[in-house]
């Protein structure tokens, strides 16, 4: 079955006809030539297709595209502004927050929504009190980026990335 | 994949009457699960009804003092919201348990009352199944069981609901509203899933086409006591192995109200009655709390590989009173 979506993507209006079993990822990655969400359980379990979602951060795998019509998408590819590379990605190289990279655009995009979502109060699993604005310990960053697997293990380098880009202002 | 239809909703009487007329028609909310299930085989639908742009996503206060929640609303909106982390923790808790931050910015209140077992061999097509095709065996029940059901289980099926939501909602008598062809029910929480008996194919009590629109919690005072706690196999981001619902209030040193409900050990979340009628009025003591989890517990039926709920159940249960009684988590 086919459907004609408009997809805003990392800045770009875009028109693509598709068949109604297309997931967001693949609308992405195989219609639109935009290879920066990464496929890898393709079930929701790992974070490597994570994407912003009028302004939110998803999983890709698990969103039919065609639920997503009139969407404004931002990918890991979309957030350097003018040339300079977004604070979260910047710190990801500062701090080598990788090895071999796969997971890294679904980390960074996790890693802005996250942000976003800690300064508009949201509590995490490990907030206590629950009613105060987050304030961003080691132990939040991990509760709360828990749905990026890193298979390489550079965790302990993804959560000094994020404690810097909060540091250097990222969610102000 | 199957080929499928797709409709988006702009109505939900003409959503529900779209879905009830067509027997392999589905409902879809944020898609976490079913879309997983179209992947994977498990799930065939030949039409999706997308109702995630009806007007069903608003939190609001009730004239009795309670809170309606739109079967729409996410369930990373609904953990933030102010007046269910002040008024019912435990709600906020046991969603913030489950799944990430990016699957609760999709997953909707009603789909993930609606979300199926995790249940390995279900989700597994090429074995027997009897919940995914009725008559055709338990895998699990001779199988790896270890995340499987201590209480209400069956001879036809052994699988634990997977909603940490749930397990909460119940813990609060929440009220599920449901829009059919005949019009709207309203379903007390703790009767819309179901113990599996010889009908394990069916998860809920609802029919095909009725679809929830929202959720009512009563105005609970007690519910300003409550916690959620969770064990599972690593520190986020899994499925329960054993969980808590709790709110307590205790005066005077004896338990004066408490509701509790376990996920992690049967097909529905587990109203813990008995362990209640045990704690009300008794001295909020270590005893007591152990008698109570113990008393609930009794009739429990370990399998092969999953003997070690009942006493995490019990540990588990202790703690969170513990932690209540001694003022919250």
């Amino acid at each position: 079955m086919k459907a004609s979506i408009t997809l805003r993507v990392d800045g770009e209006q875009r028109s693509l006809q598709l068949d109604t079993r297309t997931t967001l990822l693949d609308a992405l990655r195989e219609h639109l030539g935009v290879t920066a969400a990464k496929k890898g359980c393709d079930h929701g379990q790992c974070g490597a297709c994570t994407v912003l979602l009028d302004g939110r951060r998803v999983t890709t795998c698990l969103s039919l595209a065609v639920a997503c019509d009139g969407a404004t998408i931002l990918t890991a590819e979309g957030l350097a502004r003018d040339g300079t590379l977004h604070p979260v990605q910047q710190a990801f190289l500062d701090h080598d927050a990788l090895q071999c990279g796969y997971c890294t655009p679904g980390q960074i995009c996790s890693a802005v929504g996250m942000l976003e979502e800690a300064k508009a109060g949201h509590p995490s699993f490990v907030t206590t009190g629950l009613t105060g604005a987050a304030d961003l310990s080691d132990e939040e960053i991990r509760e709360r980026m828990s749905g990026n697997l890193c298979r390489c293990g550079a965790y302990v380098n993804i959560v000094a990335a994020v404690r810097d880009a909060i540091s250097k202002g990222a969610m102000s | 994949m199957s080929p499928f239809d797709y409709e988006r909703a702009t109505d939900a009487g003409a959503a529900v009457a779209r879905v009830s007329a067509q027997p392999h028609a589905a409902f879809l909310g944020g898609g976490t699960n079913l879309v997983d299930h179209m992947r994977l085989g498990v799930a065939r639908p030949e039409l999706l009804v997308d109702v995630t742009r009806l007007p069903f996503s608003k939190i609001e206060p009730l004239p009795d003092g309670g809170v309606r929640v739109g079967a729409g609303v996410r369930n990373s909106d609904l953990a933030a919201d102010r007046t269910i982390r002040s008024r019912y923790p435990v709600l906020s808790q046991a969603l913030l348990a489950g799944a990430s931050g990016q699957l609760r910015n999709l997953a909707t209140t009603g789909g993930n009352l609606l979300q199926r077992t995790r249940c390995a061999y279900f989700q597994d097509v090429t074995v027997p199944c009897n919940k995914r095709k009725p008559g055709s065996g338990c895998s699990a029940i001779e199988g790896c069981n270890r995340d499987h059901a201590v209480l209400g289980a069956s001879e036809q099926c052994i699988a634990v609901h997977p909603s940490d939501m749930a397990v909460a909602l119940v813990a609060l008598d929440a009220v599920v509203i449901v829009l059919g062809r005949q019009g709207e029910r309203r379903i007390p929480i703790g009767d819309l899933h179901r113990l599996p008996g010889d009908s394990p194919e069916r998860d809920t009590v609802l029919e095909h086409g009725e679809l929830i629109t929202a959720v009512e919690l009563p105005p609970l005072p007690v519910a300003a006591h409550s916690a959620y706690y969770k064990v599972r196999d690593r520190a986020s981001y899994a499925f329960a192995l054993v969980s808590v619902a709790a709110a307590l209030q205790v005066t005077n040193g004896r338990v004066q109200e408490v509701r509790i409900a376990f996920g992690g050990l049967a097909h529905k979340p587990w109203r813990a009655a008995r362990a209640e009628a045990s704690l009300r009025g008794a001295a909020a003591t270590e005893e007591s709390y152990r008698r109570a989890a113990e008393a609930e517990l009794a009739d429990a039926k370990p399998l092969k590989h999953n003997a070690f709920k009942v006493p995490m159940a019990r540990n588990t249960l202790q703690m969170l009173l513990r932690q209540l009684a001694a003022g919250g988590r």
